[in-house]
């Protein structure tokens, strides 16, 4: 391409119409319970991983609806699995059981 | 002490005017006609009943308006009630006042209960969100309307549908600070029943807050989440446009992870929130009876003063004064009821 010494970014914006749920409709199948979330944080604030990197259970749900599957998964990674934050969830939310589904399903996908 | 009333008067010769016959008035007037007074409703509409008498179900318990209505209107059957009528007059004598009605007909009353009620805000005043403009932009009202008639050609099996929260509340562009209490469990009682009849539609609900405070809201909250899969995203959308295919483009910013987003919907239903009605201002004029801060009737205080004003006879009961939940309205009706009695009792 030829450079004429400008660029054209990106949109910031999410484009839901864009975004493949596919993936995450499978998660929602097995946990109905994943919608239930009511953002209070407490299962960021309570996690072990967190302390020192960005996990946020909260953030990666939303950001799977939202179709930024790779940074979620990344988010993900993090985890320890110690399982705290379904321990605390004011919604009782099974967090450990998501966590597991979303490594599986989701690295099925990539294969 | 108890308080004792010498009752040997006949109350029944002891006439309150009601101005409105919605929720409120119906309840006020069955109330004070249990007291043994002589309730008389005005109502400038051919029916009573208010909003109560557009609506097709209730929130938090999905039972029927009708069914509510009904039962509101068994208890007055007794009442003398005058529809189609308006108040053209209201001249305060010693004890007593003086209502002139549009049909020339007049009477005495001791006191007068206002019991007026709200307009929904008017969505076109909210133009980025164009409501008129776009076929497929409606209201929470004409929802509801749908709900009862399933006539509407706009809502055209949906595939993904929004509910915007706060439309005409808090928002200063529009001159409306104050939260209007009901819509978002009506905006979450809606979504469910939309989704419903449409099951595979997305149904997205965007709020700034979800405010469900009352008995059984928070239960409304999480089965809209987990029976009936509504997405609830925390951002006010800021605007909406129309593409070529005549479905509607929005644009929100997902505030709890901070991105903005936009998405194409079939359906968008704007959640319009309270304003006092237009028709109390006629009445607070003849009984020079000022409005408060956000422009509802001003009542003497938040606590034990709310149901009566700074004229003496002269009160107030449900959404005239502040927005508020059916419950409430009903609950401050029968407290305003009381106030008249007390009233009358030592006069
Ligand atoms: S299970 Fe993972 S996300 Fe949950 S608290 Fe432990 S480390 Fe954090
Ligand atoms: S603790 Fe539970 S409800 Fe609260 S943000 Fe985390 S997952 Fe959601
Ligand atoms: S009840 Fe909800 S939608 Fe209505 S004004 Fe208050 S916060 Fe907004």
């Amino acid at each position: 391409m030829i450079d004429f010494g400008f660029s054209i970014s990106k949109s910031s914006h999410i484009q839901m119409d864009d975004v493949d749920l596919k993936t995450f409709k499978k998660l929602e199948a097995l946990n109905p319970d994943i919608n239930t979330c009511m953002s209070c944080g407490l299962c960021t604030a309570t996690c072990s991983a967190g302390n020192f990197t960005d996990v946020s259970f909260r953030k990666i749900i939303l950001m799977l609806q939202r179709g930024k599957d790779k940074e979620a998964l990344q988010k993900v990674k993090r985890c320890m699995m110690c399982g705290k934050c379904m321990m605390i969830c004011s919604r009782g939310i099974n967090t450990r059981n998501i966590l597991l589904s979303i490594t599986r399903l989701y690295n099925e996908e990539e294969k | 002490m108890t308080p004792s009333y010498d009752n040997t008067y006949t109350m029944k010769e002891r006439n309150v005017l009601i101005i409105g016959g919605g929720p409120a008035g119906m309840e006020a007037a069955h109330q004070l006609k249990q007291l043994g007074f002589n309730p008389i409703i005005v109502e400038r509409n051919d029916k009573l009943g208010g909003h109560l008498a557009q609506w097709d179900r209730l929130f938090p318990t999905s039972e029927t308006a009708e069914g509510l209505l009904e039962r509101l209107k068994e208890n007055i059957k007794d009442v003398e009630v005058r529809l189609n009528s308006r108040i053209t007059n209201i001249e305060k004598n010693a004890e007593t006042f003086h209502v002139t009605l549009s049909n020339n007909k007049n009477f005495d009353v001791d006191a007068v209960v206002i019991c007026t009620g709200f307009d929904l805000f008017n969505a076109e005043k909210k133009q980025e969100y164009g409501y008129g403009i776009y076929d497929r932009v409606i209201t929470n009202a004409e929802l509801e309307e749908y709900f009862k008639t399933h006539n509407d050609k706009r809502i055209d099996e949906p595939q993904r549908i929004g509910f915007v929260h706060c439309v005409g509340s808090r928002d200063i562009k529009v001159n409306n600070t104050y939260c209007s209490k009901v819509c978002c469990a009506t905006a979450l009682k809606q979504a469910c029943e939309i989704k419903d009849e449409f099951p595979d539609a997305d149904v997205y609900c965007f709020y700034m807050d979800l405010r469900m405070f009352g008995k059984g809201y928070e239960d409304l909250y999480l089965k809209a989440q987990k029976d009936f899969d509504i997405k609830c995203v925390r951002g006010r959308v800021c605007e909406v446009s129309e593409n070529i295919e005549g479905k509607l483009v929005i644009k929100a910013e997902d505030t709890l992870l901070g991105t903005p987003m936009k998405m194409t919907l079939d359906l968008l239903v704007l959640m319009c929130g309270m304003e006092k009605s237009k028709g109390a201002d006629e009445i607070q004029k003849m009984l020079n009876i000022e409005s408060n801060k956000d422009g509802f009737i001003e009542n003497l205080g938040a606590f034990v003063g709310m149901n009566k004003t700074k004229e003496k006879g002269v009160f107030v009961a449900g959404a005239c004064t502040s927005p508020k939940t059916l419950p409430d309205t009903i609950a401050e009706a029968r407290s305003t009821a009381m106030e008249v009695y007390h009233y009358l009792c030592n006069n």
